[in-house]
């Protein structure tokens, strides 16, 4: 048996009753942190915590080769696979559950708090207006486009986006993101974006979080402090998605996007 | 004398820049050295006996010329004086990589014939080098006097083997360019681009210039049947009549680069640096090619290239090609032989020599302008195909060994310096066993590191016979799926592609022709994603999203498999990929270079083991010059190797045996043949490409590569690569 279990988002408090007793259960502890990372504690913390040993493993040997230790595991032992956030919206996971289904290993979810739930609380931008989500990755020969179509398409269904910032060794800052964006942007010839409003959150599930809306050129320049963070680019607001992103984000009174 | 050559540096229209090409032992380097002696360069005594072009001790020893060497001379015609930029080239074919880089520099050839050998398998190649470089040949026919000594010809008969060896000669050039040799190109007696006459006695004759001086072929036969060529030689002294025929029918730089630049250059003409290249503009921008590097004892490396544009000074600050850090140049120079005279300056239309490019390398682009367009890269007509590993005898010179081997390929471009991943060790691949032979002597006395060498190992490649796929890769995040269908490129094509005439910064249109017309369907030569050596990516795909951005890692993957392929991790060769679907995750970090490049690899590779994957070896064509009476002994020594005889060509008593061999099975041939024929054979060797290796023979040399290279002796399965 496979359970996959979310660890909420900050530290190793935010895990779930339910997921707890399912790694008292485990006979094998499995985590992968490259999707995600817990930027309030470490694995000897969490160690420390469970009064367990955890197994971490690399892309690789997720990816291309869970034979080698999850999947050959959990045919005869209860195993669990730890994973920041929830455990099934980093996409490879989705991926990992069907191969071990095929291979007929019962496998259990144990929800976690996510990031794209939490960016609804601290912002007040409500879940059902938003459109498709898109990552701003680091560049590698060239500058994605994906992530401006995302935003321009969304904008003409007047719906709201959510953009992940890569990790890799380090965590991309709001302002490495919003300057890749407008790249994107200026190549196409265009330059509305840089005057409409967003929202940058930094640190979702810490006792400290960050949450500003303004024009994205200025919080590029904003100093957003420690990592993780995350924007979002709102289409037309709601009255009380407006009011909300005053009380709780700074947003002007005329923070209404032209 | 200097002072003679800076001044007219700066007057194109008196520049001839030329290179002197011929099969090995036709002559070349002493008829260089007699120019040089005739131009006041050399005293006369030791011209020919000095073998003055060869500067390296090891060229004098062993008779032949290992590098193209350069210098600079002055010539009086017709009242004015002439600037010749000289170019030596090595005629052995282990070394024809420096003759290609020499035609880059020069915009004339001298083609040297053995009047008695005739046109010979390196005459042809050398001829098709400077043809395809858009250099224009003349054609000087030396040795006459061993006509009469040794074939005891009669002048009518000398005649007549004149026009046979002319005709051949432009039959050759027809065959090669037949646009070029219609434009004029043809050499003629009665124009006097064909000159005759013995290099070493020091004398030649042009039919112009016998009516004028009234020399005969009589007189011709009388000169050299009664060792009188002395006499001949100062009435019609060597120097004067091929420096006259070089002034009179190559072309100077101002006509030369207009031609040749379009050829050489894929660049915009109507840019600054394009039209500054095509009217060899000395005032416009820099576009400096690197054609030789080599190495100075006091000042380093020295670079030296053809200036197309431009003017090279001291501190200038160049870009080379392919670096991101501008480059100072410390020292201008011109060569005089081996040396190498300092100048204030350098006008375009010349080869220079400079110091302070420690960027460059043969071949590199240099340029007073960033980002420019670069040369086309040099092709060689031969390719790499015997491998030594190397290593320092003393473990402390190891760190002397690496920058060492950084040098020598720096140097000479047609060698090939990797790292056996499994075991560590330095290999290098070269021309042959000769070539690997000067290369390692090289390290040892010039450079001063004792190394021991491995037993020569061949270069193999793979190759498909069959038809796979579409066959599946999915990306180690299983987000990604790429389909490839794979097969054999007609044989046309890999000509073309090996030839170098496939170029992705050529129009389209013009490269999808040429491919069709090779035998590439329509929709196929329309679609080309890329070009790796011999081997092409076809992206057959329509419409699919995120493409576009992911095409660059698609490419890396492709080449990554054809740089190593799966049976024995050789280079592919003449293999068609076809990508035909592809779906992608929409999200950029989804389909990186961790997930693309693998996912492309494993497939291709999967469907290469699928497609009938062969083993290729490298053939080589052997001709033996011997006596009637040894012939047997001669094509014994083809037979025995593998090798097959293809043609038996007697001249008088001497028969020429023509015939093809493995390059794996020529190791030793040098000693072996001395022996079986007392001797008195000569023989030459030309590169004859890729070909399948026996069925009988190719799980053998597939186990030996697997052993060698440290991989599982059992053989890779699809499946291996594809789960």
């Amino acid at each position: 048996m496979l359970t996959f279990v979310g660890l909420g988002l900050f530290d190793e408090d935010d895990i779930s009753l339910k997921g707890l007793k399912a790694i008292e259960n485990a006979e094998a502890i499995y985590a992968e942190f490259y999707t995600s990372k817990l930027i309030g504690t470490t694995i000897e913390k969490l160690e420390e915590f469970y009064k367990r040993e955890i197994h971490l493993l690399s892309r690789d040997d997720v990816e291309q080769a869970p034979d080698k230790n999850i999947l050959r595991d959990s045919k005869h032992k209860n195993v669990a696979f730890l994973t920041a956030g929830d455990a099934m919206i980093s996409t490879t996971h989705v991926a990992l559950r069907i191969r071990a289904h095929n291979e007929g290993i019962t496998t259990r979810i144990i929800h976690g708090a996510s990031i794209a739930t939490a960016v609804c609380g601290l912002t007040g931008l409500q879940n059902y207006r938003f459109g498709k989500s898109a990552t701003l990755a680091f560049p590698y020969r060239g500058i994605s486009d994906v992530p401006y179509n995302t935003v321009t398409v969304n904008l003409r269904n007047d719906l709201h986006t959510l953009l992940f910032l890569d990790i890799r060794e380090e965590f991309m800052t709001l302002g490495q993101g919003i300057e890749l964006l407008l790249h994107s942007e200026h190549e196409k010839g265009r330059d509305r974006l840089a005057s409409s409003l967003a929202v940058g959150i930094a640190r979702a599930g810490s006792v400290s979080p960050t949450v500003r809306a303004d024009t994205l050129a200025k919080l590029k320049e904003h100093d957003f402090g420690p990592p993780p963070h995350i924007l979002v680019l709102p289409a037309s607001l709601h009255f009380l998605e407006q009011e909300a992103l005053q009380t709780f984000a700074g947003a002007q009174n005329d923070g209404d996007r032209g | 004398m200097v002072e003679r050559v800076t001044t007219l540096m700066d007057r194109p229209e008196y520049i001839r820049n030329i290179g002197i090409v011929a099969h090995i032992d036709h002559g070349k380097t002493t008829l260089s050295d007699n120019l040089l002696a005739g131009a006041g360069m050399i005293s006369k005594e030791l011209a020919g006996t000095q073998l003055f072009m060869d500067f390296d001790e090891e060229e004098q020893a062993r008779g032949i010329t290992i590098n193209a060497a350069n210098v600079s001379m002055v010539h009086e015609f017709l009242g004015k004086e002439y600037l010749i930029n000289l170019i030596d080239t090595p005629g052995h074919v282990d070394f024809g990589g420096d003759v290609t880089r020499a035609m880059r520099a020069v915009d004339g050839a001298v083609v040297v014939v053995d009047a008695v050998e005739g046109t010979m398998p390196q005459t042809e190649t050398v001829l098709r080098q400077a043809l395809k470089e858009n250099v224009k040949p003349i054609l000087f026919i030396n040795k006459v006097d061993r006509l009469v000594n040794e074939l005891k010809l009669d002048p009518q008969a000398m005649m007549g083997k004149f026009v046979n060896l002319i005709n051949h000669v432009n039959k050759l050039i027809r065959g090669m360019n037949e646009k070029l040799f219609n434009a004029g190109w043809k050499v003629k007696v009665d124009d006097g681009s064909v000159a005759f006459g013995s290099a070493l006695y020091n004398w030649a004759l042009s039919v112009p210039q016998m009516e004028k001086t009234k020399i005969t072929f009589k007189d011709v036969y009388e000169y050299c049947a009664n060792n009188k060529q002395k006499e001949l030689a100062e009435r019609s002294p060597l120097h004067e009549i091929v420096l006259n025929m070089v002034i009179t029918h190559l072309p100077n730089p101002l006509q030369a680069q207009k031609e040749r630049v379009p050829v050489i250059w894929h660049g915009d003409k109507t840019s600054n640096e394009g039209k500054a290249m095509l009217t060899c503009d000395q005032h416009g921008p820099v576009q400096l090619m690197i054609t030789d590097i080599s190495i100075d004892p006091h000042a380093g490396e020295v670079a030296t290239g053809r200036l197309f544009s431009g003017s090279l000074e001291r501190g200038q600050e160049l870009s080379v090609s392919g670096m991101p850090n501008k480059n100072r140049i410390q020292q201008v120079g011109i060569f005089m032989g081996a040396e190498r005279i300092e100048v204030e300056r350098i006008p375009a239309g010349n080869i220079a020599a400079v110091t302070g490019l420690r960027d460059a390398m043969v071949g590199s682009t240099v340029s007073s302008l960033k980002g420019v367009v670069a040369f086309e890269s040099i092709k060689h007509a031969s390719e790499p195909v015997v491998t030594v590993a190397v290593e320092a005898e003393n473990m402390k010179d190891l760190p002397k060994l690496v920058e060492v081997l950084r040098q020598v390929s720096k140097e000479d471009p047609t060698l090939r310096v990797t790292i056996n991943e499994e075991t560590g060790e330095h290999l290098i691949s070269g021309m042959g066993e000769l070539h690997l032979e000067i290369i390692a002597h090289k390290i040892e006395r010039d450079k001063n590191v004792q190394i021991a060498t491995s037993e020569p190992i061949v270069v193999y490649r793979e190759t498909v016979q069959g038809h796979a796929g579409p066959v599946e890769g999915k990306s180690p995040n299983r987000h990604n799926r790429f389909y490839f269908e794979i097969e054999a490129l007609p044989s046309d094509v890999v000509t073309l592609l090996k030839e170098g005439a496939i170029n992705m910064n050529a129009p389209e249109t013009e490269r999808r022709a040429v491919l069709m017309e090779a035998g590439l369907e329509k929709d196929e030569a329309r679609n080309i994603a890329d070009v790796f050596e011999s081997n092409l990516l076809l992206d057959m795909t329509k419409g699919i999203q995120y493409l576009r951005e992911t095409m660059e890692l698609i490419i890396e993957g492709f080449r990554e498999a054809m740089k190593t392929g799966p049976l024995t991790r050789e280079p592919c060769e003449g293999i068609k990929v076809k990508l035909v679907d592809v779906t992608l995750h929409e999200d950029a970090v989804h389909r990186g270079p961790a997930q693309v490049i693998p996912a492309v690899r494993s497939a291709i590779f999967a469907a290469i083991l699928m497609a009938k994957d062969v083993v290729l070896e490298p053939m080589q064509k052997v001709f033996i010059s011997v006596p009637q009476t040894l012939m047997g002994s001669a094509t014994q020594q083809i037979q025995g190797r593998r090798g097959q005889i293809l043609d038996l060509d007697s001249e008088g008593d001497t028969v020429v045996v023509v015939g093809k061999t493995p390059v794996a099975e020529m190791f030793g041939f040098a000693g072996d043949l001395r022996s079986a024929t007392e001797g008195r054979a000569i023989w030459s060797t030309e590169f004859l490409g890729f070909e399948v290796l026996a069925q009988s023979l190719q799980p053998e040399i597939v186990k030996q590569i697997r052993q060698r290279k440290g991989l599982k002796a059992e053989l890779p399965k699809p499946h291996d690569f594809i789960g």
